[in-house]
């Protein structure tokens, strides 16, 4: 039998706590933790006055290089040695890649079992035309996995680095620094016209058939998000955000994430215990064929687009 | 042909990443790092790699650079050559 608990009872409880702190109603360090401005440094001109005298002091009697003997020798020695300290590293650096073996060579390290399955069992294993997509999403699935990862953490960081209340994009313009600049720039726009619209096919293109010819995720990825960038830079945030804004980037970046997680642990899973993997394969030149490949293309893709984009939304104005 | 060409290339990334670091404009620098990469998504090409071309110039060449421009200008590393003018005349007056 479960009892109502009163309003003034459960206000005590951690899960009100937690609860209001999810929905943003409160801050937890606000009534917890001290929060106070800095308080701007004055300087005396006393200390200021005193301090200019220390430097001139010691510019006159410490760092003369006229009179003081000790350390023209030393500006000499240190010159020398650094000259001699390059040389060193380009001789040492240029008779270690003289003992390299010759590109192309039978007998070379690279040439091992690792490089010969890839390239006779790849097609049978992953069905890719294209062994570098195929070894770089199937084989090593978990690596970029990680990567992805990688991505989508560095996005964050940056984002608590540089993020500005939104109230405060459209209050200061300051922080956007697009009002600095000639606005409405023909010429540019002219090209982005353009070029913008190819460059996207291309990039679509590339991640498509990142199992059959080569690219994949990454190459289309930031090809694209290069013409977001561009698109940005000649028509400004106001006409990209009626397509893509922080809502879009929100969804698509962790949709991709999401879904390529999943993915990866399917096909681990079933392919350490012994089950049967149920993505098929397909017919090898195909689009779609090559298992799990396109997919984790398209959602490698996504997640690269979007995090170029990111990167200069915020950079330039702090905010998406 | 093709031997002499990948010379030519590597000569100029050699000649590239050598005045990178001793231009004394930045953004100049950012400019040679960007012919920098272009150079070198060819010499990919010419090592048959196509998929590294293809992220060299999209990656190195475009997004670097332009994140490059946009960290100098927070920064206000580069100046309009107007204002550049406007304080080599402030200078010649205090002179």
């Amino acid at each position: 039998m479960s009892r109502r608990r009163e309003q003034s009872e459960y206000e005590k409880t951690f899960a009100f706590r937690f609860f209001r702190w999810l929905s943003g109603e409160k801050d937890a360090y606000i009534g917890n933790m001290e929060m106070r401005p800095q308080r701007e440094y004055e300087e005396k001109e006393e200390t200021i006055a005193e301090r200019m005298r220390e430097r001139g002091k010691l510019a006159a009697e410490v760092y003369d290089k006229k009179y003081n003997k000790e350390l023209r020798f030393f500006d000499w020695l240190y010159r020398a040695f650094s000259i001699v300290f390059c040389f060193a590293i380009v001789a040492v650096l240029i008779f270690t890649v003289s003992f390299l073996p010759e590109v192309g060579n039978e007998e070379n390290p690279d040439n091992n079992i690792v490089s010969e399955t890839y390239i006779s069992r790849g097609i049978y294993d992953t069905g890719t035309v294209n062994i570098v997509t195929g070894m770089i999403l199937a084989y090593r699935a978990f690596d970029t996995f990680g990567e992805t990862n990688v991505l989508f953490v560095a996005t964050c960081c940056v984002m608590i680095l540089l993020m500005v209340d939104e109230d405060k994009i459209r209050e200061n313009k300051e922080s956007n620094d697009r009002g600095f600049e000639p606005k409405n720039d023909v010429i540019l726009q002219k090209v982005a016209h353009v070029l913008t619209p190819v460059i996207f096919l291309f990039g679509i293109y590339i991640i498509l058939n990142g199992h059959l010819s080569p690219g994949g995720g990454f190459s289309g990825g930031a090809m694209i998000g290069a013409g977001l960038t561009l698109y940005v830079a000649a028509f400004g945030f106001e006409k990209t955000e009626r397509f893509f804004n922080e809502r879009v980037y929100r969804i698509v970046k962790v949709t991709a994430l999401l879904l390529y997680g999943c993915i990866v642990l399917y096909y681990f899973f079933t392919g350490a215990n012994g089950l049967v993997n149920r993505i098929p394969l397909g017919e090898a030149g195909k689009i779609l064929s090559g298992g799990i490949t396109l997919p984790i293309n398209i959602f490698v893709g996504s997640e690269v687009a979007c995090t170029i984009y990111a990167f200069y939304a915020l950079f330039r104005r702090g905010g998406l | 042909m093709t031997e002499t060409l990948n010379y030519i290339l590597l000569g100029f990334l050699v000649v590239c990443a050598v005045s990178v670091s001793f231009s004394k404009n930045l953004l100049n620098s950012i400019l040679i790092f960007m012919s920098y990469s272009l150079v070198m998504s060819v010499i990919w090409i010419l090592l048959k790699s196509p998929d590294l071309a293809i992220t060299e110039a999209a990656v190195g060449a475009g997004i670097t650079s332009v994140l490059f421009f946009i960290t100098l200008k927070k920064i206000h590393a580069i100046q309009s050559e107007r204002r550049e003018e406007r304080e080599d005349e402030q200078e010649k007056r205090a002179e």
